[in-house]
């Protein structure tokens, strides 16, 4: 029996109870690492919540037991670190191409369950009209944006989609629109171009906003599936690092920082002619 | 707050937490609804960061594992609830 903590006002144990063995009159409801991520060791910072939105990912393409004919283009940035990791076939695109790449698989392989996983300064600043063209051409895959607001892997500058008042790294104050310009909004940018099926903003602040970040991604790929066209879901992530704060205050500061301006929800989403 | 009965903290699951894998971000510890993770402040694993304990009361909610980046908990339900008192433990 050790206490480790002050006990706060409400009533809590101070027993710590072990951990470091499986109890055997017990149900596995969460392993480690889903059966999609063969290795979970990454170099991302701590706090990053890049692999929870990866999680999430390949969780719904397991869901819909696609892994088999799944096939992932990885952009630059943090996310790649994930690239060695998944038990799907990755190929590794350039800075902002990779939509493109992913049009060239799925117009010689169209069965497949093609998707992009791109960091929004890999999709907004790097390639923003790779996935605006991809959308109006209604290239049936499915692009997920990491969305930040930092350059994470490139030394923490603000991108395309930092928020007013976001700290980075040569926003330290927090964005100014008058010095800095305005934040662009890509899911909204993107749910209004006509070739679009499944359109949504997700986040991974908390574990009710992973869950529900999981069904977009299932509702995007089941989309893709049903072939209408370009799916989208932006995922906003924490990036302690590049914003300057501590790890366990980034959910409440994307919540309060970046959801204002980047809203959670789903965009759009047409119905299949089947 | 720990659910609780005449007789004791009623504990409905338990984690089994990859200690070293942990680069101590705290995200855990916002996440659990029961509040009955708590971060070392004495101890860390041999990268020098601290990690989470499992303290009496968890309900194997999984909330931990979908919040942590770097995979470090594996979620059990037990069969049937147990209770824990300060005189017997867990049972």
């Amino acid at each position: 029996m050790t206490e480790r903590r002050p006990v706060g006002l409400e009533v809590r144990s101070e027993v710590v109870l072990p951990t470091n063995v499986a109890p055997e009159d017990a149900n596995l409801v969460a392993d480690f690492t889903p059966n999609l991520i063969d290795v979970g060791e990454h170099h991302l910072c701590p706090g990053c919540g890049e692999p929870i939105a990866i999680r999430a990912v390949m969780d719904a393409i397991a869901v819909l037991g696609l892994a088999d004919k799944s096939m992932a283009v990885f952009g630059i940035g943090c996310s790649t670190a994930f690239s060695n990791n998944l038990d799907v076939e990755v190929l590794q695109a350039l800075h902002g191409r990779a939509p493109s790449v992913a049009t060239g698989v799925i117009r010689m392989r169209p069965e497949l369950a093609v998707f992009t996983i791109q960091g929004d300064g890999d999709m907004g600043n790097e390639g923003l009209q790779e996935v605006l063209h991809a959308a109006a051409r209604g290239e049936n895959i499915v692009c997920i944006m990491l969305n930040n607001g930092v350059f994470g892997e490139t030394g923490g500058h603000l991108t395309v989609t930092t928020t007013i008042g976001q700290r980075t790294k040569n926003t330290i104050e927090g964005r100014d629109a008058d010095k800095h310009g305005h934040p662009m909004r890509i899911a909204e940018l993107i749910a209004q171009i006509d070739g679009v099926g499944y359109v949504a903003r997700g986040a991974v602040n908390d574990a009710g906003n992973v869950a529900r970040t999981k069904r977009m991604v299932v509702e995007a790929f089941a989309s893709q599936q049903a072939g209408n066209g370009l799916s989208f879901v932006e995922i906003l992530t924490m990036c302690p690092t590049g914003w300057f704060i501590p790890t366990e205050d980034a959910p409440d500061y994307l919540a309060e920082t970046i959801a204002g301006t980047h809203a959670v929800g789903v965009l759009r989403q047409e119905q299949s002619e089947q | 707050m720990n659910a609780k009965s005449a007789s004791g903290i009623v504990v409905r699951g338990t984690v089994v937490i990859d200690v070293e894998a942990c680069k101590g971000c705290d995200l855990c510890i916002e996440a659990c609804h029961p509040d009955v993770l708590a971060m070392t402040t004495d101890m860390t694993n041999t990268r020098g960061y601290r990690y989470p304990e499992l303290l009496v009361g968890c309900t194997g909610c999984r909330a931990c594992a979908d919040v942590c980046p770097d995979f470090c908990f594996q979620v059990f339900r037990f069969n049937e609830p147990k209770t824990w008192t300060s005189e017997g433990g867990l049972q």
